[in-house]
């Protein structure tokens, strides 16, 4: 328990503080075999999405590029910030190595299948 | 601010209230049309000397099926986002993401051309830029 903790601390520590982001609306569904997320990263380029796992932890991240003119002032802005970030755990029973990402027009879909040994099993009750 | 509630609701409900209050005391006059924050598509506009320029994040949406109309000054941009399907095997953890139909309005300045619209989706971002008339922009009068 205490080792858990130093090792978030020294995490935090460790990592450079991290740019303000957006937090972007997400759907998270599952079924007997998997988990299926959608993240609506409107504004992001295709070369501007980044999905990263590691140590059961998903990051997505985008940055926002819009074409605007060069002299344009803003006059009222809801979405603020040029970068959208979210971060998930992930649980064991997942397979993070079979991954599937489909990103169109700003819906990101994410499938993450569960591994063979956790997927459902009927199980037999024997009655003696 | 700090009265009692007549008839105490949840904590949310409170919050909420809260939420209002703060607004109001903020912003001294909101526009008819509400603040319009949080609102679906969410919306961001800026203008030049030549133009306006509006971006609607709709992301996901058949370009088709966005209903973007220009009336007496006012632009409105309105279409249905479906819902996902889903069916009873599924256990549905977060449900953050908009479904349903939406409507957004924006007032316009009063020297736009309605003749000049242009309208592009892409990335799920719906830009709408609408120049300003040519009459606005100064120019040489002849004297007879």
């Amino acid at each position: 328990m205490n080792e858990t903790a130093n090792k978030t601390a020294d995490q935090a520590t460790a990592a450079p503080r991290p740019e303000a982001a957006l937090l972007p609306p997400v759907d998270v569904i599952e079924d007997a075999n998997g988990i299926t997320l959608h993240a609506d990263l409107p504004g992001v380029p295709k070369d501007k999405l980044h999905l990263q796992v590691e140590a059961d932890t998903l990051t997505i991240e985008g940055e926002v590029s819009l074409a605007m003119p060069e002299d344009m002032e803003s006059t009222h802005a809801e979405v603020s910030l040029p970068r959208y970030r979210r971060v998930f755990s992930l649980s064991k029973e997942l397979d993070t190595e079979k991954v599937a990402a489909e990103f169109d027009q700003g819906v990101l879909k994410l499938r993450i299948p569960k591994v063979a040994h956790a997927q459902p099993r009927k199980i037999e009750i024997r009655v003696e | 601010m700090f009265h009692r509630s007549l008839f105490p609701r949840d904590l949310f409900a409170e919050l909420d209230r809260l939420q209002r209050e703060m607004q109001q005391a903020n912003e001294y006059s909101p526009s008819i049309r509400g603040s319009g924050r949080g609102g679906f598509p969410a919306l961001n506009v800026g203008g030049t000397p030549r133009s306006i320029e509006i971006y609607a994040f709709a992301p996901g949406i058949d370009p088709a099926s966005i209903d973007v109309q220009l009336e007496k000054g006012v632009l409105t941009i309105a279409g249905e986002r479906p819902p996902a399907p889903r069916d009873e095997k599924t256990a549905v953890h977060i449900d953050e993401r908009f479904a349903g139909r939406f409507r957004r309005v924006v007032t316009l300045p009063d020297d736009i051309d309605p003749n000049a619209v242009a309208a592009k989706y892409r990335d799920g971002v719906l830009h709408i830029s609408i120049q300003r008339r040519a009459a606005a922009q100064p120019r040489r009068i002849a004297i007879q």
